[in-house]
């Protein structure tokens, strides 16, 4: 849907402060940054503040914890299965190392774990590959240019952006293992923007004290995703992709030890046992929860599964009291409402600007700040643009970045963005886009460590389900860096438990069965089913005609 | 602000959803109007936000003997039109020894020698939503021109719908990911500088100084923070920082 006449007429107010403003991006005269006690005054603004959106979790190892009701529900419901339906003497599927997720973390993972000898599964609720990383565009960081930048001052934009409370020893991990990641995607084929002789292009992100941003135009996220997937995909022999079959709970062992998981076939409706001697969580986040209603960025199968299943086998989890909003969501066309838009349109000198044309804050805020600051523009001081559909927005003003860079720039380095909005008319190129925040990134998780270790045995971690790394708030293009560092690391440490230290023989459920009990005795309705495994988008007109359906968490069951 | 699927005021429009008919409000993507009608996606279904490939759509309109195509999430419903989803194409895809390998054109074609099965009809291109010249790349790689085939085809998001509709069965979107890869690795030069700073971090050059940012209390870590340098958003490549403690 194009722009209709009302915005086309507040597009030109827009454009009336336009060449000012460029004017004073090429003086770098920048609005300031807020210090930190503004920032956290501008804070009260965001979502995460407001209590009303939370409440205690009632049961396992983290009770207590005041964390997001969509997210409670979620660990507050019992398992899909009965364990006593199950006969765990007949085992399907048996391996070394099982990787439940087939993202980017997922498939690190089992590239690191199949290079240290394992065989390996992958299961994974949808194709392989359909995850967050496919989505993300901005790119990844890594300090790797020694004359301005070290892991040193990453480390310090890493722990200021999460405010202060990241666990330091994977924050360490993840700035000092960067550089080799790259080089590795760089030796598997990656194609990162580049100079001719071989330089990698870095640009700045929100709260980045260097440019050390890398990518690949602005589907960073795809090429290395469809890069590391085809490395995945020659390995055939020893590395198994199960499809269409995500993990519902996972498998103890005797002695309390991860060893393996069920799997259902979402096709067939059967479930399946995998014996594995570790297993790798790399199920990703939980931005189709809808936290507090918000659109999201996320993909189809992002419904926080593994934090499901992880905790009910023990891990509690951390960091889960924050949520991310990306600053900028497209809020118009509807079509694609959610829909993420790069940080680097804001890194490559896009303004913010609010009805009046006026920019309002710095673009290079870290995102939670950035995020709350759109909401006061919108909410709190009214001067949000209004979309046909009756929401808010701001403006993102894209043809900035032409009259900076050169005629062709927005279309050169943002042809996924362009070709969408082409689609519904617009030429960014020429016209603003409107935004608003989406959900985006789950910051918090289950607890690990800077080995891909759990509490459980056996049972590693990497990528968004984890918790720890980005403290109360993620900046941009430490998330695909997150998932490649972590992912190898949980492949390989997966690897060398399943050799030297994975013992037990009996698989059990026990662990549900207890967890079943404990949600029954808190009192809990027994209509709440999890994992999720998929949202639920039927309308309520169509459920309202379904007689002889009733719904069980999302599961549609018979009456 | 949930995922609206319908909104009140919007005009319902007939589609045909595999040879079914069901009214839907006009403004939908495909996507959203089978879910307004009561599908529930398991395959078919991805990223919703059209880089993944995962929802190919093939249709035709009312009176129209043309095969149009799209993804399902990106696709705004048109009335009277029909659709079937194809969640799944099958294609061969080659697998091979990346280390293997080093980015001669030949290695190309004697993975996939079907290449040379391309009679040039263009049906792939025109039926690619990503808009990418996909015959220009297959041309390309017949010339042996890796590079130029993997700056052409970076937009592909593998739906298969090119392989779909190839009188030559190509599986075009697999020789292209081939063509990125060799591109990647093998005929642009490494960057010298990562290959430095991956040997500093493993000569323990940094250690010290993480150590000590580790070993900070909360206030001495905000101060450090608060005054680092930062570089200028318009600084040029050889920006070098006053303070260089810890480079």
């Amino acid at each position: 849907m194009p722009y209709p006449q009302e915005l086309k007429e507040l597009i030109k107010i827009v454009e009336s402060t336009r060449a000012e403003r460029v004017e004073r991006k090429k003086k770098n005269e920048e609005v300031p940054f807020l210090s930190l006690d503004e920032r956290k005054e501008m804070l009260n603004n965001h979502p995460d503040f407001k209590e009303e959106g939370r409440r205690p979790l009632k049961v396992g190892p983290s009770k207590n914890y005041r964390i997001a009701h969509e997210m409670c529900n979620l660990l507050e419901a019992r398992s899909r299965v009965n364990p006593d339906d199950i006969d765990l003497s007949k085992i399907d599927y048996e391996t070394d190392v099982l990787v439940i997720g087939g993202g980017g973390a997922g498939t690190a993972a089992a590239l690191l774990a199949q290079e240290q000898g394992a065989k390996v599964i992958i299961a994974t609720k949808l194709r392989h590959g359909d995850a967050n990383t496919m989505m993300a565009e901005g790119g990844i960081q890594a300090a790797t240019k020694g004359h301005k930048d070290s892991p040193y001052y990453h480390y310090l934009d890493v722990m200021g952006g999460g405010h202060f409370n990241n666990v330091p020893e994977l924050v360490e991990k993840l700035v000092t293992e960067a550089p080799d990641v790259i080089k590795w995607l760089e030796s598997l084929g990656c194609n990162f923007s580049k100079f001719p002789d071989g330089t990698l292009h870095t640009i700045h992100g929100g709260g980045t004290s260097r440019k050390r941003m890398h990518y690949a135009a602005d589907i960073t996220g795809a090429e290395m995703m469809r890069t590391i997937r085809d490395e995945a995909r020659n390995r055939i022999a020893d590395i198994k992709v199960i499809e269409f079959s995500p993990a519902v709970e996972l498998l103890l062992n005797e002695k309390g030890h991860c060893a393996g998981a069920v799997l259902y076939n979402m096709e067939t409706e059967e479930y399946f046992i995998i014996k594995a001697k570790s297993v790798v969580m790399a199920t990703g986040g939980s931005g189709r929860l809808h936290i507090q209603g918000f659109m999201t960025t996320n993909h189809y199968g992002a419904t926080a599964d593994g934090i499901v299943m992880g905790y009910r086998a023990g891990v509690p989890v951390c960091f889960l009291h924050t949520v991310q909003y990306h600053p900028t969501g497209i809020v118009f066309p509807e079509q694609a409402e959610g829909i993420l838009i790069t940080e680097k349109f804001r890194g490559s000198g896009a303004n913010l600007v609010n009805i009046d044309g006026q920019q309002f804050v710095n673009e290079r805020e870290p995102r939670d700040v950035e995020a709350a600051s759109i909401i006061k523009e919108c909410i709190g001081r009214g001067k949000g643009i209004p979309t046909p559909t009756g929401k808010m927005g701001i403006w993102l003003d894209s043809p900035m970045i032409d009259m900076l860079s050169g005629e062709g720039t927005v279309e050169r380095e943002f042809p996924g963005k362009f070709i969408l909005y082409k689609r519904f008319g617009i030429d960014i190129s020429k016209d603003p886009m409107l935004i608003y925040p989406t959900l985006h990134y789950q910051n918090g998780g289950l607890e690990f460590k800077n080995t891909g270790e759990t509490k459980v045995p056996g049972l590693y971690v990497a990528g968004e389900v984890g918790g720890g790394i980005h403290g109360e708030n993620r900046l941009m293009g430490n998330s695909l860096l997150d998932i490649m560092v972590f992912g190898r690391i949980a492949g390989k440490s997966a690897t060398i438990y399943a050799r030297e230290k994975a013992n037990g023989s009996k698989l059990s459920l026990e662990h549900v069965v207890r967890y079943n009990k404990e949600v029954a005795e808190a009192g809990i309705e027994p209509e709440k089913v999890a994992p999720m495994l998929l949202p639920d988008y039927t309308s309520s007109s169509t459920k309202a005609r379904q007689y002889t359906t009733r719904y069980l968490g999302t599961m549609r069951t018979f009456k | 602000m949930k995922e609206k699927v319908a909104a009140v005021e919007a005009k319902m429009i007939p589609i045909y959803i595999m040879g079914k008919k069901y009214d839907v409000p006009e403004s939908l993507t495909i996507m959203k109007a089978m879910e307004y009608a009561g599908y529930k996606y398991i395959r078919g279904c991805g990223c919703r936000g059209g880089v993944c490939g995962a929802c190919s759509t093939v249709y035709r309109r009312p009176n129209d003997y043309k095969i149009y195509t799209g993804l399902a999430c990106q696709t705004v419903v048109e009335p009277e039109m029909y659709l079937t989803q194809l969640p799944f194409y099958p294609a061969l895809r080659a697998t091979y020894d990346f280390a293997e390998l080093t980015g001669e054109p030949e290695q190309i074609f004697e993975l996939y020698p079907e290449l040379f099965r391309c009679v040039a009809c263009n049906a792939c291109t025109k039926v690619c939503p990503m808009d990418v010249e996909v015959m220009d790349y297959i041309a390309a790689l017949k010339r042996g021109d890796i590079k130029a085939a993997a700056q052409i085809s970076f937009d592909c998001i593998q739906c298969g719908l090119c392989a779909s509709r190839c009188m030559g069965e190509l599986p075009q979107y697999h020789i292209a990911q081939l063509a990125r890869r060799l591109n990647g690795a093998y005929l642009t030069p490494r960057a010298e500088h990562l290959k430095t700073m991956v040997a500093n971090i493993e000569a323990g050059r940094y250690t010290e100084c993480l150590g000590k940012l580790k070993a900070s209390d909360e206030e001495n870590l905000k101060k450090l923070y608060t005054a680092r340098e930062m570089e200028p958003a318009s600084a040029g490549e050889d920006w070098t920082p006053k303070e260089n403690t810890c480079l």
